[in-house]
């Protein structure tokens, strides 16, 4: 060991592997963004004005970025995690006042010929914080108090972002719930989360009053057949309220929360209207797109769809349909393979952390990286409504990539030093 | 680690199911569904036919008939299109405000992102002032097309035309047209479609989400090119046939010319006719309809679906036969008292011919003559052979081509009619009729039913002493000149040629001296025939046939000539003039006197249903000597004089009459 710790340099326990997926996944993105802008009567690769040429600044920038985050010392992330917190959700409310609209969200703040996003920020500096709040001693996500400040740790930042408005930005926060839930949190949360999912959706496909006796009638079975279990029994009558309850909610939820191009998504998704024209179009090309490449793809630069811009946002959020249309099903099962595979390390590093702080943060990593995966393909796939997310390290853009290099660095920094003596407080 | 250590179990399988239920989605849209493929092809690739221009058509002197000639169609792309001066735009290409948003409608209903066509064949003109503009109309353009064009307005019924096909055509073409393709119709244009339409082309381009184009699908691998339609030299001699169609204006019937050398058809008029032009461009629905309301059937093929009782130009040939079955020689004689008995009733002769030989019983057109002749046949052995005689003689008209189609190589050819044994079988019973019954047939009469085309036919077979070659139209093929072997075939008669002498002079003296003499061309040896086909609904067809020279003869002819009387008076100088027009390609003044002119501008259409024929005309309007011409006396009608005549009269039934008259003029312009 004292060998090893004179031979210590900066890169010393560095988890090569996932810096390995890491370099594989943005070389993946920045050949499929220069596919999808590629223009047969103007080739070339190395072009700033375009897109890919822009990536590629922003993947050696990223790559700088890790280097000085292996350069800096673990204390660093644990003690200004509040502070860091607190410059982002300052950003988060300048970015309301002087930012830029584009699209729609009011989510960019310019910076010369760059533009910032501070919510893409504001998923690292929360992951941090709720970190350093969970790790902290005599803090239990069981106890009330402990569950309502960790919370509101999550809840500011989506409170702001909601106000831009960026849908999936904010959605993006509720996989913190793993993390809760791995920290100690009730797993009915998880079930209800599941539960409300399901039942919204049926809610909106059935007649809402046979829904409800359906539920009711499901309940009482179970609470018949768990008859001797009084826990159990009790549970069961909660939830037969809860649902009920919700299900009648759903509705105005449904009429008077949602905006309507969000009920518009929703009804594409669960095939209650079909205008391929104008609000289908979008996920039904994208659709054309993926399933047209078959097993094998049309190969590199030979995707008809996404070249001849029949997908929207090709580049950025719609990036998977490229994948899919050029690398067929095999390249869709390489690049989901690569996805899971980087998850499950990150899970492994981290529960071999002897810090909570570690711990903590590494399951924040891979859970906003898991929900982003998740969500973007499942949306250009037509699972899931359309929710404007970018695909982690393969998207185009500067403000996500450098926010999800840092997320992941700075668990691969934490990691390299999880035999150090380091204890955060 | 703390208590929740095993919770990382649950969060993995969480992980990794929603990544395989991705994995499943995927593999189902990627590998089982074809929807996807088949939909991204939909979107980007898109077939452009390239339509090869129709094959031209020109005359035997290598002038054109018909040709192509280039329209623009105005296309529209509705998404394209931006606030521009509609008013401005309408006035250009000659449409209102309404029909404007008719057309934008219909584009918009296709496709909002598709080309579509808004306004259909515009013509050269147009174009050049509207492309200057077109900068000022965003999301219009215009594409190039060809229409057909006939440059002399002649033959319509034999060029045909073209039109856009139905389903039916489609369906039966096992997919080679597609709709909106055009198709002949009629005529040559239908005849030799094949040869005529080319070859299409198809070119596969890739198109963006805003249907730009981006180049060829598989660098044009699966592209064809089109080939360009044959070119077909037809037979036909523009000059006659102008000619023929002047001369046939306000008349009902036809004129069919062939050379007999090689049954090409110098001529082919149908009248009344209509200006082929009318069959194209944006005006042709109006002119179609028109057309078929007309009451004299400007669209009836008159040379090939017209039937007409042969009446005395069947003569020669009821003589041919005769004289190879060796009932009589040319000098046999029979003595012609003004009418023949046949059992209970009389054939009336035009004159009293006295002892007529075979050159004077044709000359002189003797139906005494004929009859005996005829019946001497039928009864050649005996009369209980009657039928099985008939049937023999039948077939040997029949060799002549009639009640037979020719073959001609224009569709909806009429067979004519020669009637059976079974006909009169059912009339009168089984051998319960004689030569008597049937006797009119010697005279072309009866049920003998032959086209113009027919009749002309017989005439070269005439000339040509005994063979004929299919009547065709088209002479060569394409730029090597093909010609169809089925019309260089001799069709033999059956006749021996030495039987054609006789015969020939006594046709030749017809001209010369006989029923057609005001016709005689100085000069020229013709040789013809007069006809009348009686006409139960009016006044009698006169009918025409002819070949000249009588040595090696370059053209034999049939006219007729609708209600117009007997053959000498209108078939036989419209004839005339047509064969010395070809043989010299000028028309002398006659000894008879009659000018092109007088039977051009005459007019004698029937009255239509309806309508009370025209009162007999005064003898005084013959502005020329008719006596001379009109060897049966009867002046011929003259409609226009009429009215004109009876103007101060006030007759209120003549100036509807004649206002009909100029509406249907304007209506052929």
């Amino acid at each position: 060991m004292s060998n090893s710790t004179n031979q210590r340099g900066f890169f010393f326990n560095v988890d090569w592997l996932t810096v390995l997926l890491y370099l594989i996944l943005c070389a993946v993105g920045w050949f499929n963004i220069h596919s999808a802008v590629y223009d047969p009567r103007h080739p070339g690769f190395v072009d700033f004005d375009t897109n890919y040429g822009k990536q590629f600044i922003f993947i050696m920038s990223s790559i700088v970025l890790s280097i000085v985050i292996l350069l800096l010392d673990n204390r660093f992330f644990i003690t200004f995690a509040s502070v860091f917190y607190v410059i982002t959700i300052i950003l988060l409310i300048a970015v309301l006042v002087v930012g830029r609209n584009v699209g729609g969200n009011q989510a960019w703040i310019p910076l010369g010929s760059f533009r910032l996003q501070p919510s893409e920020f504001a998923k690292v500096t929360t992951v941090m914080l709720l970190a350093r709040y969970l790790s902290g001693t005599n803090i239990r996500v069981t106890e009330w108090r402990s569950f309502l400040t960790a919370g509101a740790i999550i809840g500011l930042p989506m409170l702001l972002i909601m106000l831009q408005p960026d849908t999936g930005s904010t959605l993006v926060f509720c996989s913190l719930i793993f993390v809760l839930y791995r920290e100690g949190l009730s797993p009915y949360f998880l079930v209800t989360i599941a539960l409300m999912i399901i039942l919204f959706v049926l809610t909106l496909l059935l007649n809402q009053l046979y829904l409800a006796i359906g539920v009711v009638a499901i309940g009482l079975l179970l609470i018949w057949i768990f008859r001797r279990f009084r826990q159990v029994m009790l549970t069961v009558l909660i939830g037969i309220v809860i649902s009920v309850v919700f299900i009648f909610s759903v509705k105005y939820i449904y009429l008077h929360v949602l905006k309507q191009h969000q009920k518009e998504r929703i009804d594409i998704l669960l095939g209650l209207t079909s205008d391929l024209r104008k609000k289908g179009y979008n996920v039904n090309q994208s659709k054309i797109a993926i399933g047209s490449g078959k097993l094998w793809g049309k190969g590199y630069l030979q995707g008809t769809q996404t070249k001849y811009s029949f997908v929207p946002e090709q580049s950025t959020d719609f990036i998977f349909c490229t994948i899919g249309e050029e690398w067929g099903f095999a390249g869709s099962v390489g690049l989901i393979s690569l996805y899971l595979f980087l998850l499950l390390r990150l899970l492994m590093l981290a529960e071999r952390q002897r810090s909570p702080f570690s711990r903590i943060y590494g399951y924040g990593v891979a859970s906003v990286l898991f929900f982003h995966v998740i969500i973007n393909i499942g949306m250009t796939v037509g699972v899931v409504p359309v929710i404007g997310i970018p695909l982690p390290f393969i998207s185009y853009g500067g403000s996500s990539l450098w926010s999800f290099t840092i997320l992941l660095f700075v668990m691969i920094k934490l990691d390299s030093n999880r035999m150090g003596t380091l204890v955060p407080n | 680690m703390n208590s929740f250590f095993a919770r990382r179990y649950v969060v993995t399988a969480i992980f990794v199911t929603l990544c395989l239920t991705l994995l499943v989605r995927l593999f189902y849209m990627q590998i089982v569904e074809d929807k996807y493929f088949l939909a991204s092809n939909n979107n980007v690739i898109r077939k452009f036919i390239m339509y090869p221009a129709r094959g031209p058509i020109l005359d035997r002197n290598n002038k054109i008939l018909v040709q192509n000639e280039p329209v623009y169609d105005i296309t529209v792309v509705p998404r394209q299109v931006k606030a521009f001066d509609t008013l401005a735009f309408c006035k250009m290409i000659g449409i209102d405000k309404e029909g404007f948003d008719k057309r934008f409608n219909k584009a918009l209903k296709y496709s909002p992102y598709r080309t579509s066509i808004f306004e259909k064949q515009l013509p050269a003109t147009l174009y050049a002032s509207l492309q200057e503009k077109l900068s000022e109309f965003p999301g219009f353009d215009v594409q190039p097309r060809t229409i057909r064009t006939y440059p002399d307005s002649i033959a319509a019924h034999f060029l045909g035309y073209i039109g856009e096909v139905t389903d039916r055509d489609i369906e039966k073409s096992h997919g080679y047209y597609h709709p909106g393709d055009y198709i002949g119709r009629t005529g040559v244009e239908k005849a030799y479609e094949d040869l005529l339409r080319g070859q299409r082309g198809v070119k596969n381009l890739m198109v963006d989400s805003r249907n730009v184009a981006k180049g060829h699908f598989a660098n044009g691998a699966y592209d064809t090119v089109a080939v360009a339609g044959k070119r077909l030299i037809s037979s036909l001699d523009s000059r006659i046939q102008k000619l023929g169609e002047k001369l046939m204006k306000n008349k009902v019937g036809s004129i069919v010319a062939i050379e007999p050398s090689t049954g090409e058809i110098l001529a082919f008029v149908s009248s009344p006719g209509y200006d082929p032009n009318l069959m194209v461009g944006r005006e042709r629905g109006n002119n179609v309809a028109k057309l078929y309301e007309d009451p004299y059937n400007p669209l009836f093929i008159r040379p090939i679906q017209a039937y007409y009782p042969p009446g005395s130009s069947f003569k020669p040939l009821s003589a041919l036969i005769a004289l190879q079955q060796g009932i009589i020689t040319p000098q046999t004689t029979y003595f012609c008292a003004g009418g023949y008995w046949a059992g209970n009733h009389m054939v009336k002769c035009t004159h009293h011919h006295g002892t007529t030989d075979l050159t004077l019983g044709i000359a002189g057109s003797c139906n005494v003559y004929f009859c005996s002749v005829f019946d001497k046949l039928m009864n050649e052995h005996g009369g209980k052979q009657t039928e099985a005689t008939f049937t023999d003689w039948k077939a040997k008209v029949n060799l002549f081509g009639f009640g037979v189609k020719l073959g001609v190589d224009l569709p909806h050819e009429g067979r004519g009619n020669v009637p059976t044994a079974l006909h009169y079988d059912n009339i009168h019973g089984k051998n319960h009729w004689r030569s008597s019954a049937i006797i009119s047939l010697a005279i072309g009469q009866g049920e003998l039913e032959a086209t113009p085309l027919q009749l002309a036919n017989v005439e070269c077979t005439i000339a040509n002493h005994g063979f004929y070659y299919t009547p065709h139209l088209i002479k060569s093929i394409g730029d090597s000149n093909i010609i169809k072997k089925e019309f260089i075939e001799k069709h033999q008669v059956g006749i021996d040629p030495q039987y054609f002498e006789p015969v020939i002079e006594g046709m030749h003296q017809v001209v010369q001296q006989g029923t057609a003499r005001g016709s005689m061309i100085p000069g020229i040896d013709m040789c013809g025939k007069t006809g009348t086909a009686q006409n139960p609904h009016g006044k009698n067809h006169s009918l025409f046939v002819a070949f000249a020279p009588r040595n090696n003869p370059k053209i034999a002819i049939a006219v007729i000539v609708e209600n117009s009387g007997d053959g000498g008076t209108w078939a036989a100088p419209i004839a005339s003039f047509i064969v010395e027009k070809y043989l010299r390609d000028s028309i002398t003044n006659r000894p008879s006197g009659i000018t092109p002119k007088y039977y051009a501008d005459a007019n004698l259409l029937p009255p239509l249903p309806g309508q009370k024929p025209v009162v007999k005309p005064n003898r005084k309007l013959d502005t020329l000597g008719k006596e001379n011409v009109d060897t049966t006396g009867k002046p011929p009608v003259q409609i226009k004089a009429v009215s004109h005549k009876n103007k101060n009269k006030k007759d209120t039934l003549l100036r509807i009459l004649a206002a009909a008259q100029i509406k249907r003029k304007d209506d052929e312009q």
